[in-house]
């Protein structure tokens, strides 16, 4: 009843200040579901450059990485805020597997270090963020619990969360399945590479900011 | 040798989100899979992915997680028995990256994987029916 209570007047206290703030809207999820080339995406559709490196081997981006000031105009509605792409979540990091994927035995050592220290600083960085957009890779299973975690912490903080279901140009994207696991919210599916569905997901990053 | 060590609710009873933590990844370390009657506070996985982090070295490569609840679809049944039984309900699987190869889970039930010297042959299977 108290926790209740606490977040009634929490997110009344958030709806008369949020109006003035600058939003700072956090891309979240497991490693290599695409939160770069989405960050990208957004960038340069409305900054005229990019923002993250990409890359097929798992946590490419290992530090938190803002782009302040991005104005975005869709249908009528406008949204400012900072964007920040984070690190992929992981329970598991093993050098050896970016051997495999090709890199050095140091290079990878010091990849993986790196990475565990990626996932600390996006975990802490949680509750900074006003808004998160996570970001599931449609082609696996949404079932894990990183997954699940990430938008229970989310739930937990009150924080509005955009649920993107990623890759949706593969054939072995799979939308319902992400749809059965999180039944509460509403899916995007898009493809951040090839743009597909990307002003829907503008218009509902858009409702769910101003929510 | 393949070790699964039940925990029961009432171990972490007395015990704060840390002690729980540091008790589940001493298991863990030790090699063993891991059963936690009920499940963990979202805050708390969360923080064991936080901890996990900080101990991977080459020796150890993190965790796999994966926790079930009860599928109850009654509203008013749901929040008794949250009322009731807390984080009581479900069951949480925690073991070793080096020992479990993946936690497959649906909402009825979780496979558990374990590595056996990559033979496909030899894999290990532990299926959990709700």
């Amino acid at each position: 009843m108290v926790n209740v209570f606490k977040r009634l007047l929490g997110r009344i206290f958030k709806n008369l200040f949020k109006k003035k703030k600058h939003l700072k809207i956090g891309l979240y999820g497991p490693p290599n579901a695409g939160k770069s080339t989405l960050a990208n995406r957004i960038c340069k559709d409305w900054l005229g450059e990019e923002m993250s490196a990409v890359s097929n081997i798992p946590h490419e981006t290992r530090e938190i990485e803002i782009k302040e000031q991005i104005n975005l105009q869709n249908d009528g509605k406008e949204l400012s805020f900072s964007l920040v792409d984070t690190p992929g979540i992981a329970t598991k990091i093993d050098y050896e597997d970016f051997i495999k994927k090709g890199l050095k035995k140091k290079e990878a050592k010091q990849r993986a270090k790196e990475a565990t220290k990626g996932v600390i600083d996006a975990i802490k960085w949680l509750d900074d963020m006003d808004v998160v957009i996570v970001i599931l890779d449609s082609t696996q299973d949404p079932y894990s619990q990183v997954n699940i975690t990430i938008v229970g912490n989310l739930q937990a903080r009150d924080i509005p969360v955009l649920l993107v279901g990623n890759k949706v140009d593969l054939k072995r994207s799979n939308l319902k399945k992400i749809e059965a696991a999180f039944p509460q919210y509403d899916i995007v599916g898009i493809s951040a590479q090839y743009g597909n569905n990307i002003d829907k997901f503008y218009d509902a990053l858009i409702s769910t900011a101003n929510a | 040798m393949l070790t699964i060590q039940y925990v029961p609710h009432s171990e972490f009873l007395n015990l704060d989100s840390t002690s729980k933590i540091k008790k589940i990844l001493g298991l863990v370390k030790e090699e063993k899979i891991v059963m936690v009657e009920g499940k963990l506070k979202k805050t708390e996985e969360a923080e064991l992915i936080q901890r996990t982090m900080e101990i991977i070295d080459q020796k150890f490569k993190g965790i796999e997680i994966a926790s079930i609840d009860p599928q109850e679809t009654n509203a008013f049944k749901k929040f008794l028995f949250n009322m009731l039984l807390g984080d009581r309900t479900g069951v949480t699987l925690i073991g070793p990256a080096s020992v479990v190869k993946s936690i497959k889970k649906d909402p009825n039930k979780i496979q558990l994987f374990t590595k056996t010297g990559g033979s496909k042959k030899n894999k290990r299977k532990t299926k959990k029916k709700k």
